[in-house]
């Protein structure tokens, strides 16, 4: 069976605050660029699932060529073979035009089994590749996989966590899956797997690649939802305000009058 | 015209989020002198549709079906795309719960319908067009997302905007949906439930919350914050921290791999305040830190600091709520 995780280069997480809003939608942020960590999860589930069931890893990605050090990462992981999306045709799409890309992407690699995502990216924040994927290829999806319980020729069974508890579900496959961060711990990649990855070649398709793609469904101008007005949120007072006392007490007395005069209590 | 809102709800407990977002569509239909008309999907369920009215609706569809009966992603979209094609609104909202931002990504893609993730306020233009504002770059941006045609979709944060009041004077029509599962049958089966619950209150959902970080030093050291969080009818959250180092569960985690949360009221308890953990708890609107050390970065956002060992100051803080609020 063939394990497909959707991987992307995003900040990171140190320098997200160093992004400035005027550079957004640039090609470059300035600021460091790494695989997804949510996307790690989605890794290390594809090569755990390899090892118990047995099957091929593939990794994809929709981006700029600088999108390749995602997919050097997820090979240097264990990932065996890459898809590297690109195309000045795809910028500018949202989720939807997103996930058609990768669908007819996908249709290409052959007969596949599962694809795993990660949770959401910490730039897009959306989460909705994923469902936006399976709508896509017409296959199910089950958002936030804490477990993969079993796995068969036409079914996977897995444990989603829902905001009370945890659900058992199984779903005809193929299908998509986003992984939830509780689903293992990533692994570090290791000497050879650094090797490996520097030495790969990492293949491009561009949209004349796909014969499927719909050229209407990508790019700006397809896209449903744009980002305007983007802006830094209001920066917190920035003066915090030190409590002291001459006893313990009469601190907590002084901080419970403020909050209470704060009505936050 | 109208809005559909998707009213999320457990075992027919409506959420807090779900009347939220109900609420700002009755405020937004206002506005446009549209309808607000609820969608409540399960099996016995009317209840629900009735408190939806209560809440402002002033129409409310009713997908009752025994199959409809556990939460299930498909089923249930395919109920709200029912709802989307008897209903034919400009907007359609749902509460960002887990289960309802899958609905309502896999009804919104199906369709081809634009949908803004996670919003935190909404608001409309002077074509009445919806503006859907967002934190994105995991809140150190906010963005605000327009949409290229109608209808136009969004789900929306819990917390991000009151409560409605209740009015069980409110009248309105309640609606059988019919919704044909047959596209979507043989796709999900649901094996089991298992409930998370603790009786405790959520992250997500509360007003105070009392969160712990490696300084807790183990799992017995979230007893002094559990202590001040039953007098406060608070949550206990933490950091990635000691959530890693096994001394509570997931669920409680703060920040950019946890929960997003606003309360009024957030102490953090021995959290240095990385980057990440901030980025899951900025929009609190008063933060209290309490950390050994002067120089952690937790007290760049607080508006009010401590100094101190928290194994002192959290149980003399208990004392001190307990005394004035008359417990
Ligand atoms: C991709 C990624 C995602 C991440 N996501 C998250 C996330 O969602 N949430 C999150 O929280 N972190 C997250 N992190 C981890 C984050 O970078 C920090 O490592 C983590 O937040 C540190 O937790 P902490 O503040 O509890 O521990 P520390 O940084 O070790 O701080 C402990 C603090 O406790 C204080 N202290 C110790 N003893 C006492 C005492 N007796 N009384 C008072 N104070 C005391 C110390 O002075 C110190 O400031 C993420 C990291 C990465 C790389
Ligand atoms: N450009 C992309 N290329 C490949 N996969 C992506 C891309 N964008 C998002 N994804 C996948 O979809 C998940 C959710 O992303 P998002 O919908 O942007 O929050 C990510 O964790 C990735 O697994």
């Amino acid at each position: 069976m063939k394990f497909v995780v959707c991987v992307k280069l995003t900040p990171d997480t140190e320098e997200l605050n160093e992004v400035r809003p005027e550079d957004v939608g640039a090609d470059d942020l300035g600021v460091t660029m790494v695989l997804n960590p949510w996307d790690e999860f989605a890794v290390e589930e594809a090569l755990q699932l390899q090892e118990r069931f047995e099957g091929e890893t593939v990794a994809v990605t929709v981006g700029g060529e600088d999108a390749t050090d995602a997919l050097k990462r997820a090979v240097a992981m264990g990932i065996e073979e890459t898809v590297l999306l690109s195309d000045p045709a795809f910028e500018g799409s949202d989720a939807w035009g997103t996930a058609h890309i990768l669908a007819e992407a996908i249709k290409g690699l052959g007969e596949y089994g599962l694809i795993l995502t990660g949770k959401q990216s910490v730039d897009g924040n959306s989460g909705l590749v994923a469902p936006g994927l399976a709508v896509k290829l017409g296959v199910p999806f089950v958002s936030q996989v804490a477990r993969v319980v079993d796995l068969t020729d036409s079914s996977v069974t897995v444990v989603r966590a829902l905001d009370e508890g945890r659900q058992t579900v199984r779903v005809k496959l193929p299908a998509v899956i986003s992984v939830s961060k509780e689903i293992n711990e990533p692994r570090y990649p290791n000497f050879m797997g650094i090797r490996k990855a520097s030495r790969m070649k990492y293949p491009v398709m561009a949209a004349a690649d796909l014969p499927g793609l719909d050229t209407g469904q990508i790019g700006v101008d397809a896209a449903l939802v744009k980002w305007t007005d983007l802006h830094k949120p209001p920066a917190r007072g920035g003066t915090c305000e030190f409590i002291t006392g001459e006893t313990t007490a009469a601190l907590v007395a002084a901080l419970v009058d403020k909050l209470v005069a704060d009505k936050v209590v | 015209m109208s809005i559909l809102v998707y009213i999320d709800h457990f075992a027919g407990a409506g959420k807090p989020a779900s009347w939220e977002t109900l609420g700002k569509a009755r405020e937004l239909a206002d506005t446009l002198g549209d309808s607000v008309i609820g969608l409540v999907i399960g099996h016995q369920v009317r209840p629900l549709a009735a408190e939806a009215i209560t809440y402002g609706a002033d129409r409310v569809l009713v997908a009752d079906d025994p199959a409809l009966a556990t939460f299930q992603a498909h089923a249930y979209a395919a109920a709200l795309k029912a709802a989307i094609a008897e209903a034919g609104p400009r907007i359609i909202l749902a509460p960002a719960t887990t289960g309802a931002r899958d609905v309502a990504a896999l009804a919104a893609g199906e369709l081809g319908i634009g949908l803004a993730a996670d919003c935190q306020d909404l608001a409309l233009d002077g074509d009445h067009n919806l503006l859907a504002v967002r934190p994105v770059f995991s809140g150190n941006i906010i963005a605000t997302e327009v949409f290229a045609q109608q209808p136009q979709m969004a789900t929306v944060r819990g917390r991000s905007f009151p409560l409605p009041e209740s009015d069980p004077a409110r009248t309105g029509e309640i609606k059988d949906l019919v919704v044909d599962l047959a596209a979507v049958a043989g796709w999900e089966e649901v094996l089991g439930f298992e409930t998370t619950q603790t009786g405790e209150v959520s992250v997500e959902t509360a007003n105070i919350i009392v969160s712990g970080g490696r300084g807790v030093k183990g799992p017995e050291g979230f007893e002094p914050l559990r202590e001040l969080a039953q007098v406060l009818g608070a949550a206990v959250g933490a950091s990635r921290a000691a959530v890693d180092a096994g001394w509570i569960p997931y669920p409680a985690q703060v920040g950019q791999t946890g929960k997003t949360v606003r309360p009024d009221l957030y102490v953090a308890c021995g959290i240095s305040g990385a980057i990440q953990h901030l980025a899951g708890m900025t929009n609190s609107k008063v933060i209290v830190a309490i950390n050994k050390d002067k120089d952690a970065p937790i007290f760049n956002v607080a508006q009010y600091g401590i100094v101190g060992d928290l194994f002192e100051i959290v149980p003399a803080l208990t004392r001190a709520f307990r005394a004035r609020l008359g417990q």
